[in-house]
């Protein structure tokens, strides 16, 4: 599905992604983790499509496509999903507007009709069962005024509107009581099929009690420098990130 | 040379013919007029409260004036119908500066309120608007005198006391004609004493490739208690040009609110002036420019708290495209005197190119310190975070800005009263955004195939 390879990107002429390897399949989830600053919010901003940052050097593919030709919403169409870490707040433009115009660029996309007001609902109420979302919400400015927990459900449910084939989530548990918690993972783990993938970038190891992935890699410095099953998430619970810094340090002396 | 004198020499010598195609009130105020205009020089661009307007290079083409007053002879409400839904509205029409009959059958108008055109209501009963014409209005401002000293015709909105016009009213000012024009409108609305009334105008021009001056000059008196609302909707065309100047008076516990919304223009030069003359009299003064390619609005505010315990809360908001260029400067004074004064200004301002530009001058002049004020200012551009979060849910770049610069407008929107105004104009902003000419086909109002009956 996603092929990184070597991908190197910077922002305002400093590089964050000094050559990142990483290939995703179908069916699978990845765990991201690494401290403050190793560069995790940058890909995911990369692989999304984020205009502020330029890729310097690599490639990406997805589904056998250059994704990086692709403008974002391009991205978005063929099924590359972001997670926002900080959901944008955009006063004056409702939910419903919003995601009627998401559903419907994108059916323009695939050269469908626009969806009928009738199934638009139908598929709005559907979908913020699964997070749990207020119908008022919904009614509501984009992100305006929501409760930090709401906004990172409101990202879930606009996850499960537009079914992505890579949904790639930006420490969507940072902010989150343990309830709120409990239901975003719940609708990470309802919209997962052997068809899609996910990323998930975290600092703990909470998320992935709930969340359970079968990769986990550590980005430092702007590397994938450590990838193993989901037990590596436990150790570096216990023992943090200074002996992989030691380790990665003391290789670059 | 003055770009007045052109004018006053124009009056000097057709005299005869402007007062004879005109009533006495009005002609009596001429030589004050023309006193006052030939003493003053036209403010020179650059100059305090014209910074970003040419007064002369606005005069400047050679417009033709109709002071003879070729008449219309079709009325054109026989044929016209608002169809924009629930927008019901008593509706007159100004043909470039003359008041166009209007058949009043269908326009319900309360006993003792009277709608009308300025030169008759003025010949027939002077006593109603005797205190005020040219009254209102600082004859020292060049361009109501300028005004004074042309203007034949014009509307009269008078509400008598404690009456209430539930329909709004509505003033159609259309420009046609198959050469270069200048039209002088002039309006005048009393209030009196706990009545109501809304008015809206709408500019609209028939000949889109004409050029096109419109000087106008509009006094309004609400009295104690009194309610009105005017709406000022602008949707004429790339080479109309539009001076004008606005007075209100307020009394006690009046309230008032003006909304100046420019759609679509060529260069527009818009001059509010308020005097809140009462105890809790309260004004909501609102604006919103959509300039695109070459186009240019200024916008001058004088708010004047001249007594204590009033209200007022000033809002303007441009979107500013491709060349365009834009210009606020808005003052609030408040007296010596006037303690407890609440004064807002805020003026807003979205640049979405590196070519067009915005001048902003927000001032207040306070000379008490028992009151609450606040200005401000801010000119930006669309946060490219917002479009990124729209993008990459799969909104094109385009669609996400259009909706942006409509998201801007709201609260500009949001504070008409009318409520079916307040829908249509949020169908007229968002075909304006993207890209449908709000001109005209958009606003339903289908004025021009009445004009093809005239």
């Amino acid at each position: 599905m996603l092929k990184v390879k070597n991908l190197h990107a910077e922002i305002n002429g400093k590089e964050i992604l000094k050559g990142i390897n990483l290939e995703v399949r179908p069916g699978e989830v990845h765990a991201i983790m690494g401290p403050n600053g190793s560069g995790k919010s940058t890909l995911s901003m990369v692989l999304s499509g984020n205009p502020a940052y330029t890729v310097t050097d690599g490639e990406v593919e997805f589904y056998g496509k250059d994704l990086l030709e692709m403008p974002a919403e391009v991205r978005s169409h063929e099924g590359v999903f972001l997670g926002f870490q900080y959901p944008v707040e955009i006063p004056g433009v409702s939910m419903v507007n919003f995601m009627r115009a998401a559903i419907n660029e994108k059916r323009k996309y695939f050269g469908q009709e626009p969806m009928s007001a009738t199934d638009f609902l139908k598929l709005m109420r559907e979908k913020r069962a699964i997070v749990d979302l207020d119908n008022k919400l919904a009614s509501r400015s984009v992100n305006e005024g929501f409760s930090g927990g709401e906004k990172k459900r409101n990202e879930i449910f606009q996850m499960a509107v537009l079914e992505p084939k890579l949904s790639i989530l930006d420490e969507t548990d940072s902010g989150l009581d343990i309830d709120a918690l409990r239901i975003v993972a719940g609708g990470v783990n309802t919209l997962k099929s052997e068809n899609n993938a996910t990323i998930v970038i975290t600092h703990y190891q909470r998320l992935l009690d709930y969340i359970k992935p079968d990769f986990v890699h550590i980005l430092y410095k702007g590397r994938i420098v450590k990838t193993a099953g989901p037990e590596l998430a436990l150790e570096l619970e216990e023992k943090g990130y200074d002996w992989i810094k030691a380790e990665i340090d003391k290789n670059e002396l | 040379m003055n770009a007045l004198k052109q004018y006053i020499d124009l009056y000097d010598e057709h005299r005869q013919l402007v007062d004879s195609n005109s009533a006495p009130l009005l002609n009596e105020r001429r030589a004050e007029a023309r006193d006052a205009l030939s003493a003053c020089v036209l403010p020179k661009k650059g100059s305090e409260n014209y910074e970003h307007t040419d007064l002369s290079a606005m005069l400047a083409t050679d417009y033709g004036i109709n002071i003879a007053r070729q008449p219309m002879s079709v009325n054109p409400a026989a044929s016209f119908r608002c169809d924009v839904p629930n927008m019901s509205t008593a509706l007159f029409f100004l043909i470039n500066d003359a008041w166009a009959r209007t058949d009043n059958s269908f326009n319900k108008i309360p006993e003792g309120v009277v709608i009308g055109s300025l030169r008759k209501v003025a010949a027939e009963r002077p006593e109603l608007l005797a205190d005020y014409y040219g009254k209102v209005a600082d004859m020292s401002n060049p361009m109501v005198a300028l005004n004074t000293l042309l203007a034949q015709d014009g509307m009269v909105v008078y509400i008598p006391k404690g009456t209430v016009v539930e329909k709004p009213i509505q003033l159609v000012n259309i420009f046609s004609s198959d050469c270069p024009l200048m039209a002088f409108r002039r309006l005048l609305i009393i209030a009196e004493e706990n009545s109501q009334a809304q008015l809206l105008i709408c500019d609209h021009t028939q000949n889109q490739e004409q050029d096109f001056l419109s000087l106008q000059t509009i006094e309004i008196v609400a009295k104690a208690g009194a309610h009105f609302d005017l709406y000022d909707l602008e949707e004429s065309s790339h080479r109309t040009k539009r001076i004008s100047t606005l007075y209100v008076r307020q009394e006690q516990d009046s309230n008032v609110l003006v909304d100046g919304i420019t759609l679509t223009n060529g260069q527009t030069r818009n001059e509010y002036y308020a005097s809140l003359d009462g105890r809790n009299a309260s004004l909501s003064l609102l604006g919103m420019g959509i300039e695109d390619d070459d186009r240019r609005i200024d916008t001058y505010s004088l708010i004047s708290h001249n007594v204590s315990d009033c209200t007022s809360n000033e809002l303007f908001k441009y979107v500013l495209d491709d060349n365009a260029r834009g210009a606020f400067c808005g003052r609030i004074y408040v007296a010596p005197y006037a303690t407890k004064t609440e004064a807002y200004q805020a003026n807003r301002n979205i640049v979405v190119t590196d070519t067009a530009k915005m001048h902003s001058k927000p001032q207040l002049e306070i000379y008490n310190d028992d009151v609450k004020c606040s200005h401000g200012t801010a000119i930006g551009q669309l946060d490219p975070q917002q479009v990124f979060y729209m993008r990459a849910r799969g909104l094109s770049e385009d669609v996400a800005k259009t909706l942006l610069k409509q998201a801007f407008m709201a609260d500009v929107i949001d504070g008409v009263r009318l409520p079916a105004l307040k829908d249509r104009l949020r169908m007229l902003v968002e075909k304006r955004f993207s890209g449908v000419d709000a001109n005209c086909t958009a606003c339903g109002a289908d004025c021009m195939s009445t004009l093809e009956h005239i």
